[in-house]
């Protein structure tokens, strides 16, 4: 393979890896806090079709990820009420979420299939970073949603790991009853990280209608969603991890699509089996490897919180 | 003051009347909630709403496809609602059912004059077995290392559904088919005979012996015993010294045969060939039909039979410019109204502070 096609893979890798990496680094934080929030897919279809809508009409594309943003955290909302408040079952409201995301998505956008962004997002080559031989222009000849997006990495690593909320957000995902009883208003905090979430979802939604494709079709993220949610077992909670890890997934796919594109003897069927046979098998891997070494998801994981019940 | 006097407390038992009138109220506000899409995007929902019910139930021919639906949702409805019943989620269950209807169409396209009294079954029991190893691919994973069967079963869906395009879109494409991604017709020994002149088929009865068979596992037999109690307290299951592991591959395994079976009665019973696009989600809506059912075998078939009337009522819309999509939107919506009042099923509002929750005065 040559040296600039191999790049042009590499490139396309972070570029296919962001939307994943925004929903994935949105259900890390979900999760963190205690909530399993399957409606990953659901959520960035709502934000994928409402950016596309806004981005469509106001010229605008940064308009149009606000307003993902909010769509996102307003179906992740449904969820909160249904998990924190209502204490239903997790696992099937995420699927009731993804259900009407994907239905709610189809229907409001049902009019804006196929129509063309007139102002989608353009690449801006850093100036000095994109110049390094292959860092450059693999990490450093993006959009700004990808630049934004490492500074997202960091800021949430932070606020993870070294910040007094983050010990809270932790807290209360290991043991609520124990943050509860330290004076931790549990419930106020899973709330606002499931909403959180959404907006995350919403905005990786939206890198997709607005830039990856960029266009509106139904079940635009194909998957995606899920990939993400896959993607935190992989990062173990890390929102570092998640970066890499939302690369490596983005390369399959774009490795899938070069292939197809390069005329080899493989049905393009098989090609676009590649993601998810590689997140079924990645998954394996890494349960095994988290077994191993004692990494576990947030103890409190999936589980209603009742005050009553302490 | 006044707000901060009502409670909310845990029942002793969940409510019965509860039972029924949750479902029946969250159809309701679903549909209520849906009027008001309706309306918001220009439709007149009374019209809307009153084509779709006597298209779905108003006539002879809206009754039998409304049956016709709820086929393929009450056999992948019992097949998942089997696997929630121990607490494992097989969301595979659309990928399932094509996977199986692959088998059945294997075995119907390499004997095209093969009669139906050997061909049927062999057809039933490959379908079964196609579903089962789709399956059991994430149920291995699961019983050793705890992997997230949501995910795994999930993605396989993808790998089934581009598995059969692959199929009749390339070899099995029918060389007379005017280049439509479909299979050649099955010979006349690999058909499901239909009801009178309706396109309800044999299928039908799968679906009835299956909720028979359903209920007389879960509830009469020991290893409906394990499920039901690894299912509801996995710890308790593991000290009685239950083989969980083998439970999860077993569960998983049957729940993915019955899945698969629903594939092979829909290339059966409808059309008679594999084509694009074979279900419209089935395996899906089958999640919301077992939980709305709470698990219930007799119950699934009910809720089929209205969901099989959404679906074909939806269906009937469209020509009124209804995206297809309002469904999955409405039973979506269905779902979450579910959910939220099984807080009413298991806890209750109670008005006065509650000092002595929990308590009853015999």
């Amino acid at each position: 393979m040559n040296h600039d096609i191999f790049i042009a893979i590499l490139a396309t890798a972070v570029t296919a890896g962001t939307p994943i990496l925004y929903a994935a680094l949105g259900e890390i934080l979900t999760e963190r806090a205690g909530i399993l929030n399957l409606g990953v897919e659901g959520m960035m279809l709502v934000g994928a079709v409402c950016g596309f809508i806004i981005a469509l009409n106001t010229a605008n594309p940064w308009y149009g990820i606000l307003i993902a943003m909010l769509a996102g955290g307003a179906v992740a909302l449904i969820h909160a009420l249904l998990t924190i408040t209502l204490k239903a079952n997790q696992v099937v409201s995420g699927l009731a979420l993804t259900m009407f995301g994907t239905g709610l998505s189809g229907y409001i956008g049902k009019s804006y299939v196929g129509m063309p962004l007139p102002a989608p997002f353009h690449k801006i080559a850093l100036p000095g970073l994109s110049n390094i031989p292959v860092i450059g222009p693999v990490f450093f000849n993006q959009d700004p949603m990808v630049y934004l997006s490492y500074i997202l990495v960091a800021a949430l690593w932070f606020l993870t790991f070294k910040t007094r909320s983050g010990l809270h957000l932790r807290a209360v995902g290991e043991n609520p009853a124990a943050a509860d009883s330290m004076g931790v208003n549990a419930f106020q905090i899973r709330y606002i990280y499931v909403v959180i979430g959404g907006m995350l979802a919403g905005i990786g939604g939206a890198y997709l209608s607005l830039y990856y494709v960029p266009s509106w079709m139904e079940n635009i993220t194909a998957g995606r969603g899920w990939i993400a949610v896959a993607l935190v077992i992989f990062a173990t909670w890390n929102p570092v991890n998640a970066l890499w890890g939302s690369y490596l997934f983005g390369g399959i796919d774009a490795l899938g699509f070069r292939l197809q594109t390069l005329n080899v003897n493989v049905s393009p069927y098989f090609l676009k089996m590649l993601p998810y046979i590689f997140t079924v098998v990645v998954l394996v891997l890494v349960t095994k490897r988290n077994m191993v070494k004692r990494i576990g998801s947030p103890q409190a994981l999936g589980l209603p919180y009742d005050r009553e019940e302490r | 003051m006044i707000l901060s006097s009502y409670t909310i407390e845990k029942r002793l038992a969940p409510s019965s009347t509860a039972f029924i009138f949750i479902p029946v109220l969250s159809i309701v506000l679903a549909l209520i909630f849906g009027a008001v899409f309706l309306n918001l995007s220009g439709f007149n929902f009374i019209e809307i709403y009153t084509k779709m019910f006597t298209g779905a139930f108003g006539s002879y021919y809206g009754l039998t496809e409304t049956i016709v639906r709820s086929i393929p949702l009450t056999i992948t409805g019992l097949g998942v609602a089997l696997a929630f019943r121990m607490q494992l989620w097989n969301i595979g269950g659309e990928g399932q059912l094509y996977m199986g209807a692959f088998a059945a169409t294997w075995v119907a396209l390499s004997f095209p004059s093969g009669s139906a009294w050997w061909l049927l079954p062999a057809m039933v029991l490959l379908s079964m077995l196609a579903g089962g190893l789709w399956a059991l691919l994430p149920a291995i994973p699961k019983a050793l290392w705890g992997v997230n069967e949501i995910i795994t079963t999930l993605m396989l869906n993808y790998v089934a559904i581009f598995w059969v395009d692959y199929l009749v879109y390339g070899p099995w494409k029918d060389p007379n088919g005017f280049n439509f991604p479909l299979t050649a017709q099955f010979g006349p020994g690999a058909i499901l005979p239909a009801l009178g002149n309706s396109r309800i088929h044999a299928g039908l009865f799968f679906g009835i012996i299956l909720a028979v068979l359903f209920y007389i596992v879960i509830y009469h037999t020991r290893w409906g015993y394990e499920i039901r109690v690894t299912g509801e307290n996995p710890n308790s299951a593991k000290y009685a010294g239950m083989n969980t592991l083998k439970n999860i591959i077993l569960v998983m395994v049957v729940s993915g045969a019955v899945c698969g079976l629903a594939g092979m009665s829909e290339v059966s019973g409808i059309g008679g060939r594999l084509q694009h696009g074979l279900s419209p989600g089935y395996g899906f809506t089958a999640i919301i039909v077992a939980w709305l059912s709470r698990l219930n075998p007799f119950a699934i078939i009910i809720v089929s039979f209205l969901l099989g009337g959404l679906q074909v009522g939806g269906y009937i819309v469209q020509t009124s410019g209804i995206p297809s999509s309002m469904v999955s939107m409405l039973q979506g919506m269905l779902l979450f109204f579910v959910l939220g009042g099984e807080l009413l099923t298991n806890y209750r509002i109670s008005k006065t502070p509650v000092t002595m929750s929990g308590v009853d005065n015999r």
